[in-house]
């Protein structure tokens, strides 16, 4: 880096003045580059020859990328493949293999033709996704981008077209269709300017720079000749490097990243530029940096495993008894039945071969009393599931207008898991925050301005007022007590609010309201990135104010400290602005307001347009840069040293208050006090505040310091940035300060009440940001993530672990952290205190090694919000991961850019934010939302419906296989074990296909506890999928145990009713086909009665279904007994002959009915009266319609329902209450001892009448 | 007490060949009844086979007491499933003589003793329609029964009785549908009581 900086020394860059790359490239040092042709580096690239690239062994792949899974040829094995690895599946498939052979029972269609069905639909599902994933690879392949195509002259190409060596010209705005060598841009310079939000979700701008000797390259007609080798390392997926050498001109250059521009970053600032393709497709590094999304399974689906293990152990226990009962009649009774005139021949009741008979037996059981396992049961999930995320996907709340798009369920797969999530990981930018720095408030020489009520305080004191309300009247010393509450001067204006109010629960309604109020404000307000209101300084109204030259200075100080350019806005007289953060544009464009417009940059000058308050116009003033003392996480400020017109000689500093407050002058504190009073209030507010300050520095002072910085500044080695560092300290002392200013860093619509009805529904909220830890502080205050009262920890490296860099050191200091902090939980006084930890991301790679996570999560879990910054994506995607396994909680995970993406696949569940232009963490998740506040609904409304739709099918289709399955069983019994079935082939097959399958599938689509709007106002109703009431090992035992009793007696009553006597006035006596036809309306009955009182909402669709399907078994069975009998066997003409015209057939019916649902009912009858769950009880509630009729009742029970959260607005809310009341109470005493000792009040008391 | 409802013995019969007679040929699921000397045997199968063949006479007094032996099978059977121009063949001509025999010159669907026989019954202890008393007896009145023992249940101990009932639109006498109606009558209304005691003593 010397080398070229003592190259470029000559000629001085204007770029390099606002950029701090000049001091920055020193981290972007080339590799030694000897290692080049060995292996690992064997990448040989000719520039603008890509016809060289076509054969061996310079043949490299195409730049089209593929992210299917499967192409024509191979997805059937391989999808068949995937299908078959269910265990379910593939006892299916042994289920169908062995019914083609002689061994089975019935027929074999009956058992193929569900499994094709299964297998079928899970694949098409496979396929539409893998197709979806294709036309999305296919819409990236065919953007286009101009390429060199011989004769300096460049055309539009596919991006799947381009091959390595091509040289390609990239515009404004556009994304780099693959790695590229930066040659040129169109900064004479060769610097272009890079957004590499989707590589690592960081959204300031990065500085690229071309080597010196391309410089020249940046005319199209240039490339005419142009020729050059490149010799690097082979394709790999480090982000953060790359080694290579250019030859060029018979010149070896070295290459590092800082030439490299990767594919998916953006080229921004910069209007074109020119670049050679060293790796294309799959060989970029952020293809290589992707993985395949892993299949996630939901929590329900890996217990029905469970589930399906015990059926499936009752399955093979059944065929056990079958089998071993068969053996022993076989060997002991059977010789003696002469009717059955055995023989050898038959391998079932071999009585001499016993073991084989007993064997093929249990085969046949297997097979027989298969119904236990529903193979249906998966194809009705499936199907279930696509409906429910169609319903998701059409859901008009959840359709944002702005970006016109909705929620979209990418996998159907995962619908239930929303109903379990215990903690949400949520990236910062992009998904809480628009990534947009508004400039909202200031604080001038001790004078808050533009400071409306702050929200929080609002909705306390309304909520306190009311309170007051109440006391005036019920305490008699009113006259006194006006003025003792003059600090709650907000008043309610509004007698209706005043009214509404008064139970003090809809607060948060109402403020939400007024919360969209002030994001709407926002949003109209012209100017973006300046959302200020107050007319004590807007229109030039504060030079009438009485400390002008402060805020003249105030202002000058945000108008040049900085390291921004102006942008000719072409529609507006108004400059737009870029920087490095997005604070100092927030910074400029409020000056700029103000009357302090910086119009001009030049390598020493800047130039304002400023109002003076002493001419009252507007003059353009230059202003001599002499030094720029720039911005470090360290030193957390930046200064610049001006000179203005007149020779006077400034030092401009901005930076965090604690580090000015330590650096002002004895008579600079003028303001300290006030200033810092504003400061709390706006660090509570989650705005990012910087203090300014300034200091005049004599002549000499300013000669002797500039050369000891100079000498400093070429320092050669490691001592240089220390250097400087401690020079810049000795200029930046006995500041004057002036004020602070507070820029918001803009959250999306609706995000504080989205994250206060989280918290309500007991969700955890983790805020993992690659952002600085000052700004995640500050979202974790907007967000209501962190509140004063909180106990904060920091977790971070200290400086001289760090600097040592021994791991050990690291570990032990870590390790200490986590300690003191832990016990500082422990302690009994903090018991309910509320925690948050905020870990920097240097902390956490040391914290997630192996021997320290354990101790850090047991923390981190005790904490009632975790604020990771500076964490990279793969540290995303780690902590994830841990938290997952340590905590065994459902996590989802929630992020808008690709450097979201590990997180959003490890996490049980992943969302994406769908409004943003990058489709990488879409494509990665499993939910994509166009904004975060949609969370809410699809969580507790979408979740909570569709964990207990799919938890209630899955018990119910346990039930009624075992209902349906046992009565096989029993009749097994009854046949001396023989394996004979007593309903018809056909019965089997529709069971499951026909009578049945509907209302369940209606059941897992439609139902809902309660409607949506109840589901909202009462976040409790969540916790019942967190604590996963509706799916517990005892609710299972319970529908098994139900299953069984159902099971009992419908084959008892039958039997016992039908044998023997005869069951018609004619004296016939029932055979197998009416005792089957019998107990099979029976059970279709019981079965579909059941699902009518798990319903518990009906629709016209439930009602059509449930009595249809009830309906059909009587038309199938008529329209089966019209065949004729070579057809319907059995069956033939059995409804219209013997069972519709006898009674008892119906009377049984009924009796059956009703015994078999008398356990259930019962059941429900008691808990809905004695052990009412939170829903019965909002369900009776709003069946007796309390929320119209007695909207008290209906909103304490909102209110009691919420979940004792620290986190939220809300809770908030509550905690300013309790200080308030503290406060108050004090005050009322005080006001009882003035009152009861005024002489007024003795004689009231003692006057007889009282 | 024969086992109707084993699988093998269920099994061990042709539909189409009783409906069909000689036409139809493949009575492989009649194994091991499906032919004897190289001929097929009508009706085929265990079932027909083991044809049941105990004889009653009954007489009051000295009066013989009619019994119906017409339409004691399913109307369906004898119209649709059995063959009115099948007649047996081969039937009971092997060395092992199971059942009962047929009269070779009456068409399938008119041997009605064959057709309840081949309505296997559920469970293992079961009836079968012998015929029909169409005069009413009186009470006390003693009926002699004439049987002839040709029905062999030795071999595996099996018990053969002779129920005589009456049989009204609930069928035979049978008194488990009413028991059970009024025991789960009366527990529902125990129920319902119990459950609205509680409900006054704590109401919501």
């Amino acid at each position: 880096m010397r080398e070229s900086s003592a190259r470029t020394k000559g000629k001085v860059r204007w770029s390099k003045l606002y950029s701090f790359s000049c001091l920055r490239q020193g981290t972007v040092e080339p590799a030694p580059v000897q290692q080049l042709g060995g292996p690992g580096f064997t990448r040989v690239v000719f520039c603008n020859e890509s016809h060289l690239h076509k054969k061996k062994p310079y043949k490299y792949p195409k730049n089209s990328i593929s992210t299917t899974k499967y192409n024509f040829v191979t997805f059937f094995p391989k999808a068949l493949f995937e299908q078959f690895r269910r265990v379910a599946n593939l006892y299916f498939l042994l289920a169908a293999i062995l019914s083609v052979t002689s061994l089975a029972p019935f027929s074999p269609a009956s058992v193929i033709a569900p499994l094709v069905f299964v297998v079928g639909i899970s694949m098409l599902k496979e396929a539409v996704e893998d197709w979806r994933r294709f036309l999305q690879d296919l819409n990236v392949n065919s953007r286009t981008v101009k390429v060199h195509i011989g004769n300096g002259l460049f055309k539009d190409k596919a991006w799947k077209a381009l091959s390595v060596g091509d040289v390609v010209k990239v515009n404004k705005n556009d994304y780099f269709p693959s790695d590229l060598l930066l040659i040129s841009s169109s900064f004479e310079d060769g610097l272009c300017y890079v957004e590499t939000m989707n590589l690592d979700g960081e959204t300031n701008l990065k500085v690229k720079r071309c080597l010196e000797q391309t410089l020249s390259l940046d005319e199209d007609t240039e490339f005419l000749n142009f020729k050059a080798t490149i010799r690097c390392e082979d394709p790999n997926s480090n982000l953060y490097s790359f080694v290579g050498n250019l030859e060029f001109e018979n010149q070896t250059h070295p290459l590092g990243t800082a030439q490299v521009l990767l594919r998916d970053s953006k080229l921004r600032n910069t209007d074109y530029v020119y670049g050679v393709v060293i790796f294309s497709g799959p060989d970029t590094k952020v293809v290589r940096n992707s993985t395949r999304s892993p299949s996630k399974r939901s929590r329900i689906e890996r217990r029905m495993d469970y589930v399906i293990y015990i059926l499936f152990s009752m399955l093979i226990l059944v065929s056990l008894v079958t089998s071993i009962g068969s053996v022993l009649y076989t060997t002991s009774q059977m010789t003696k039945w002469w009717y059955l005139h055995s023989e050898e021949d038959d391998p079932f009741f071999n009585p001499l071969k016993p073991v084989l008979s007993g064997i093929l037996q249990f085969i046949r059981g297997l097979i027989l009393f298969g119904y236990l396992i529903p193979i249906s049961l998966y194809v009705s999930i499936e199907v279930v599931k696509v409906l429910q995320s169609m319903l998701i996907n059409k859901d008009i709340e959840m359709y944002d207008e702005v970006t016109c798009k909705s929620v979209e369920a990418q996998t159907s797969n995962l619908n239930e898991e929303l109903g379990q999530v215990e903690m949400i990981l949520s990236d910062k930018t992009g998904t809480l925050t628009c990534n947009q720095m508004e400039f909202r408030k200031c604080s001038i020489a001790g004078i808050s301005y533009g400071g409306e009520v702050n929200e929080v305080d609002l909705a306390a004191s309304k909520r306190i007022n009311t309170d007051l309300e109440r006391y005036h009247f019920s305490f008699d010393g009113s006259d006194s007590s006006s003025q003792s509450f003059e600090m709650f001067e907000f008043s309610v204006p509004d007698v209706r609010t005043q009214k509404a109010v008064l139970d003090g629960v809809e607060d948060v309604e109402n403020l939400s309201i007024g919360n969209s109020r002030i994001s709407d404000l926002g949003k109209e307000s012209v100017i973006r990135g300046f959302n200020f209101k107050d007319d004590r300084l807007m229109k030039k109204k504060w030079m009438n104010r009485s400390n002008v030259s402060d805020m003249t200075m105030f202002f000058r100080v945000m108008a040049l400290c900085h390291t921004g350019i102006p942008i000719e806005d072409d529609e507006t007289d108004k400059l737009k602005y870029e920087a490095e953060s997005p604070e100092e544009v927030a910074f400029l464009i409020a000056s700029q307001e103000f009357g302090f417009k910086f119009c001009r940059r030049t390598q020493s000058i800047l130039v304002l347009k400023e109002l003076d308050p002493s001419l009252g116009v507007e003059v353009e003033r230059e202003y001599k840069l002499l030094n720029l003392l720039e911005f470090s996480s360290s030193r957390k400020r930046m200064s610049v040293i001006v000179s203005n017109e007149d020779g006077q000689i400034f030092l401009l500093c901005k930076g965090a208050d604690s580090i000015i407050f330590d650096r002002l002058a004895d008579d600079g504190k003028a303001y300290q006090q006030e200033t810092s009073a504003h400061l709390l209030n706006y660090a509570e507010d989650g705005l990012r505040t910087l203090a300014f300050a300034y200091r005049r520095i004599e002549h000499a002072e300013y000669e002797d310091w500039s050369s000891i910085f100079t000498r400093a500044k070429t320092t050669i080695g490691p001592i240089r940035e220390e250097l400087l560092e401690s020079v810049s300290e000795m200029i930046e002392k006995d500041l004057i300060l002036l004020g602070v200013a507070a820029v918001e860093d803009k959250l999306q619509k609706g995000v504080p009440e989205c994250i206060d009805k989280l918290a309500q529904a007991g969700l955890k909220i983790w805020l993992l940001t690659g952002d600085k830890k000052e700004t995640a502080i500050n979202i974790g205050f907007a967000c209501s993530l962190l509140r004063h009262d909180m106990t904060q920890f920091h977790l971070s490296l200290s400086k001289e672990a760090e600097s040592n860099n021994q791991e050990k050191a690291m570990k032990e200091d870590i390790l200490q952290q986590i300690g003191k902090s832990y016990q500082v939980t422990c302690e009994e006084s903090n018991k309910d205190a509320p925690f948050a930890l905020v870990v920097d991301g240097k902390a956490l790679e040391i914290a997630m090694r192996s021997d320290v996570k354990d101790q850090f999560l047991h923390l981190a879990v005790n904490c009632a919000s975790v604020i990771c910054c500076r964490v990279s994506p793969k540290q995303k995607a780690l902590i994830t991961r841990s938290v997952k396994e340590y905590t065994g909680r459902t996590i989802l995970a929630i992020g808008d850019g690709a450097n979201d993406v590990g997180m959003i696949q490890e996490a049980d569940i992943g969302v994406g934010i769908s409004g943003m232009e990058g489709m990488q963490a879409v494509m990665a998740s499993d939910f994509s939302l166009p904004q975060f506040r949609f969370l809410e609904r699809l969580l507790i409304v979408h979740g909570h419906w569709c964990y207990k739709r799919i938890s209630k099918m899955i018990l119910y289709f346990v039930y009624k296989n075992i209902v349906f399955g046992l009565t096989l069983f029993y009749y097994e019994l009854y046949t001396n074990f023989s394996g004979e079935v007593m309903y018809d082939d056909w019965y089997m097959v529709l069971f499951n296909v026909l009578l049945t399958s509907f209302p369940v599938i209606s059941l897992g689509v439609l139902e809902q506890d309660v409607p949506s709007d109840v589901c909202l106002q009462f976040p409790a109703l969540y916790q019942q999928g967190q604590r996963n009431i509706y799916f517990s090992w005892i609710r299972i035992l319970g529908w098994i145990l139900n299953g069984v009793l159902a099971s009992l007696a419908i084959f008892t009553l039958n039997v016992y009713t039908l044998s023997p006597a005869a069951f018609r006035e004619g004296g016939e006596v029932a055979d197998i086909a009416h005792l089957g036809a019998f107990s099979y309306t029976c059970v279709i009955w019981t079965v579909n009665c059941q699902i009518a009182l798990i319903i518990s909402h009906f629709t016209w669709i439930q009602y059509l279904f449930i009595w249809g399907s009830i309906l059909l078994w009587y038309i199938f069975m008529y329209i089966y007994g019209a065949l004729p009998p070579v057809y319907s066997n059995r069956a033939f003409h059995l409804f219209t002959e013997a069972l519709g015209p006898t009674p008892m057939y119906w009377l049984i019916t009924l009796l059956v009915l009703i015994v078999s649902l008398l356990p259930y009912f019962i059941h429900i009858v008691i808990q809905r009266l004695f052990y009412p769950m939170d829903d019965h009880v909002i369900q009776e509630m709003k069946y007796y319609r309390k929320d119209v009729t007695d909207n008290p009742m209906w909103l304490r029970e909102q209110n009691n329902s919420k979940k004792k959260t620290h986190i939220g607005f809300s809770s908030r809310v509550d905690a300013k209450i309790r200080y308030f009341r503290g406060q108050l109470h004090q005050k009322k005493i005080l006001i009882y001892r003035s009152v009861t000792n005024s002489p007024l009040y003795r004689s009231v008391t003692n006057s007889p009448l009282f | 007490m024969v086992i109707p409802n084993f699988a093998r013995y269920v099994k061990s019969r042709s539909d189409r060949q009783l409906l069909h007679g000689l036409k139809y040929n493949k009575t492989s699921t009649c194994k091991p009844e499906e032919s004897n000397n190289g001929l097929p045997i009508v009706p085929c199968g265990l079932i027909a086979w083991s044809l049941f063949n105990d004889t009653y006479t009954f007489a009051r007094g000295m009066v013989e007491l009619k019994v119906s032996r017409k339409n004691i099978a399913w109307k369906s059977d004898r119209n649709h499933k059995f063959g009115k121009h099948v007649y047996p063949f081969n039937f009971q001509n092997g060395t092992l003589i199971g059942g009962g025999k047929l009269d070779p010159s009456l068409s399938l669907s008119d041997q009605e003793d064959l057709i309840v026989w081949m309505r296997t019954a559920a469970l293992p202890s079961f009836r079968k329609l012998y015929g029909r008393i169409e005069e009413d007896l009186e009470a006390e009145e003693v009926i002699l029964v004439n049987l002839t023992n040709n029905y062999n249940t030795y071999s595996f101990g099996g018990k053969k009785t002779l129920v005589l009932s009456t049989s009204s639109w609930l069928g035979g006498k049978n008194d488990f549908l009413g028991i059970a109606y009024i025991a789960v009558g009366s527990s529902c209304i125990f129920i319902s009581f119990v459950f609205m005691l509680l409900h006054v003593k704590n109401p919501r």
